[in-house]
This record gives structure tokens, C-alpha cells and sequence, in this order.
């Protein structure tokens, strides 16, 4: 299943400066693996140490987010495109 | 505006439900900084010109804001352009701790013991706390702290309030429906650090539907001489629901935020008001109309 992933700047340090990168997976979860396995590390950036989504990290597919769909189990398809945008808050 | 020049930044920019769009437009004209506005198409056409007289670059985003905002984030990216709450937001939040210096300021330099703040995407609540707990530090308040932050959102579109009521840290998204567009923000991105704030402070929340809304703005009219936007009423009708729900005691000291003008938002009065009197410009005609109208008082 292969999907277009779109990377936001602050992570493309681990992407090798790619904005956009290709990965596989069934669902968005399986997605986070195949990132990982290409670029280590970026799944700690992504998911928190229970596996779940971390708070500041929004994910769309298809410009959905994926809340709004199955989550973390959301179902990919080919040609699918996901975007990962890190929420801007706080300001301490 | 000033950071964005000392950067070296030609170009402003932001995702607005309205009231910041107003503000940037009108800061970049002043400071002679080519600005892009971002705000979802279906914006009430008062904002809509009080953003564009400033003659910025409007863009109307056919989606919600919560869509506008995730457009901006990959516009952010891509652009340098200075986006006040993407890459500039440390400034812009900071300056939001204004609003709390006031309250401080106006009241003698003590702080209320309520204080229901509207919230979007959460951020001003966090930062009136956060300007409480600075003077505090500084000296500048007399005596203890006692302020309960309250969050005010609107029934159809309340996902801190939610928070705050279910007791939980996790922020459940929602799809934006309530005639108070300024604060339809589905995915607040401050949303946790907004509940995190009324529960520090001992506060709470309350929804409002849409017809407490306009009954809000309508009692705050004719009780205060304020004429308020969508948003001051949903802060209103919160503060009510307190109140009458025993959060708030009537005789405790309570600021309520009124964050927008009613100006901006006619359409959610739009036929609910009227001329009473309507005569030709003779006084026989007045004579008959006011006993006209006396007759109907009594």
C-alpha cells in the first residue's frame, strides 16, 4: 500500500531533509512502523510509549483527520495521501 | 508586527475565524508589511470587511478553520512568510497576557475571584493565567491569588468544555456547529493546556446553545450598554449557567471576557429586533403612537 507521506520541518532532520517520502502500511499504525524502519526515530516523535498518538501530533489522511476516521487504525489505501502536522501551541 | 521586521520578515500572515484577521490587516497596513489573511469562506461579512478595508491578501478557504489552520501549518513550511500563531505564536500568545495585566490594572491592582474566558483554540485563558501568576510574582498583586479560571464555549462546538466536564486531559475533536464562529475551533491546539488551566485554578465550564447565545449578547445589551459579538454572548450565557448552577456565587467578584464587538456579527440578531415606532414627522402622528404603545405596555 504504498501512500505519499508529507513531513513537516521540524522532523525532516530524520527524513534526510525529504518533505515528502513514500511508505507502506495496511493502517496508519502500520504506516509509523514502515517510517521507522526507513528513518529511525521517528516514531517516538510520532507515538508516545503506550503506542498511542502523541497530543500534539495531528495526522490526515486525505486532508481528514484521522479522529475523525479509525485513528491509529485507520485503513490505508494506494494512492493515499497523509500528512503529518505537529499542532502549534503553548508558548511558555 | 515589530518581531516580524526585526526578523527581517516583508510578509505577515495567519489563520483567523475573524477577530486576528482584523488585527494583522490592519497591523501589516500600518507597518507597511505585505499580509495574507486565511479564514474559511462562510466568515460573517462584517469580519470579512473589516479585514479587507485594510487591503491585505484575503484567501477564503472553502473548509472549517480547524482546516484553514492545518492549511497554514503546510503553508508555514513551505513560505517565509511570518505566520502570527504558526511560527510566530510564541509572540502572539505572549501578547495575549495583556488581557490579564488589565483585569489586574482596572481593578486595583487585585485580581477577581472569577474570571470565564471564551475559548477557540484555548490559548487567551492559559495567558490570563499566566499574566495573573507574573504580577503575582512581581509583587504587584495584594494579597492571595484566589481566581477560578472558567472556560465558555458554545454547545456545537465545546471540545475543552467537554474536557473540563468529563475530567479528562484528552481533547476529543469536533466538527464546528454554532453561530459563534469565532470560537468554532474543532481541534483547539491549546486545548490541553486550557483544561489544564481551569483545573489548576479551580475553575470550570459551561456550554451554550446558540439561542442562549443570542440571549446572552441580548442581556448583556440591555443590562450593561455593551453590544457584543457571538462570542460575548457565549460568555454570558456560560457565566449564567455557573451561577445558576452554584460554581459562581452572586456575590462573589466576577469579569467575564467580552472579546468582540456586535458590529461583526448583525446576522445572529437579524430579525429578533425592530423599530417600534415608525410615524411621519408630525407630532399628532407621535401623540397616537406613544398611546399606541402605552396601550400595549399595559
Amino acid at each position: 500500500m504504498p501512500v505519499l507521506v508529507r513531513i513537516p520541518t521540524p522532523l525532516r532532520s530524520l527524513t534526510k531533509g525529504n518533505a515528502e517520502i513514500q511508505a507502506k502500511g495496511h493502517t496508519v499504525e502500520g504506516l509509523v512502523e514502515d517510517l521507522e524502519r526507513q528513518f529511525p526515530g521517528l516514531k517516538e516523535r510520532l507515538m508516545d510509549e503506550s503506542g498511542e498518538l502523541r497530543r500534539f501530533v495531528n495526522i490526515y489522511v486525505n486532508e481528514e483527520d484521522i479522529r475523525f476516521l479509525e485513528s491509529k487504525k485507520t485503513v490505508l489505501k494506494d494512492g493515499d495521501q497523509v500528512s503529518i502536522v505537529p499542532a502549534i501551541a503553548g508558548g511558555r | 508586527m515589530t518581531k516580524a521586521r526585526e526578523f527581517g520578515f516583508d510578509t505577515v500572515a495567519c489563520a483567523s475565524t475573524g477577530n486576528l484577521a482584523n488585527s494583522v490587516a490592519a497591523h501589516a497596513a500600518e507597518g507597511r508589511l505585505k499580509s495574507y489573511i486565511f479564514i474559511p469562506a462562510d466568515l460573517e461579512q462584517g469580519k470579512v470587511l473589516a479585514t479587507l478595508v485594510y487591503n491585505p491578501t484575503l484567501v477564503a478557504v472553502h473548509g472549517t478553520y480547524d482546516e484553514v489552520n492545518r492549511l497554514c501549518s503546510e503553508i508555514a513550511d513551505k513560505y517565509r512568510w511570518a505566520f502570527v500563531n504558526v511560527n510566530f505564536r510564541p509572540y502572539y500568545s505572549e501578547g495575549s497576557k495583556s488581557y490579564g495585566f488589565e483585569i489586574v490594572e482596572q481593578l486595583g491592582w487585585r485580581t477577581p475571584e472569577h474570571i470565564i474566558v471564551p475559548c477557540a483554540g484555548g490559548s487567551l485563558i492559559t495567558k490570563i493565567w499566566k499574566a495573573i501568576k507574573e504580577f503575582k510574582a512581581l509583587g504587584l498583586i495584594d494579597g492571595p491569588v484566589t481566581t477560578r479560571m472558567h472556560a465558555a464555549q458554545a454547545a456545537g462546538c465545546g471540545p475543552i468544555v467537554t474536557m473540563i466536564k468529563n475530567d479528562t486531559d484528552v481533547l476529543v475533536p469536533v466538527r464546528p456547529n454554532t453561530i459563534a464562529k469565532s470560537l468554532a475551533i474543532g481541534n483547539p491546539a491549546d486545548g490541553y493546556y486550557a483544561y489544564k488551566t481551569v483545573k489548576e485554578s479551580g475553575g470550570f465550564g459551561a456550554h451554550a446553545a446558540d439561542e442562549e447565545i443570542v440571549e446572552g449578547m441580548l442581556v448583556l445589551a440591555r443590562t450593561e450598554g455593551i453590544f457584543t459579538e457571538t462570542a460575548g454572548g457565549v460568555t454570558v450565557a456560560a457565566t449564567r449557567k455557573l451561577i445558576e448552577t452554584g460554581v459562581i456565587q452572586r456575590t462573589e467578584s466576577i469579569v467575564i471576557c467580552i472579546t468582540g464587538n456586535g458590529l461583526k456579527t448583525p446576522d445572529a440578531l437579524h430579525g429578533r429586533l425592530e423599530a417600534h415606532v415608525n410615524i411621519k414627522p408630525s407630532l399628532s402622528a407621535f401623540d397616537r403612537a406613544l398611546a399606541d404603545l402605552k396601550s400595549h405596555a399595559v
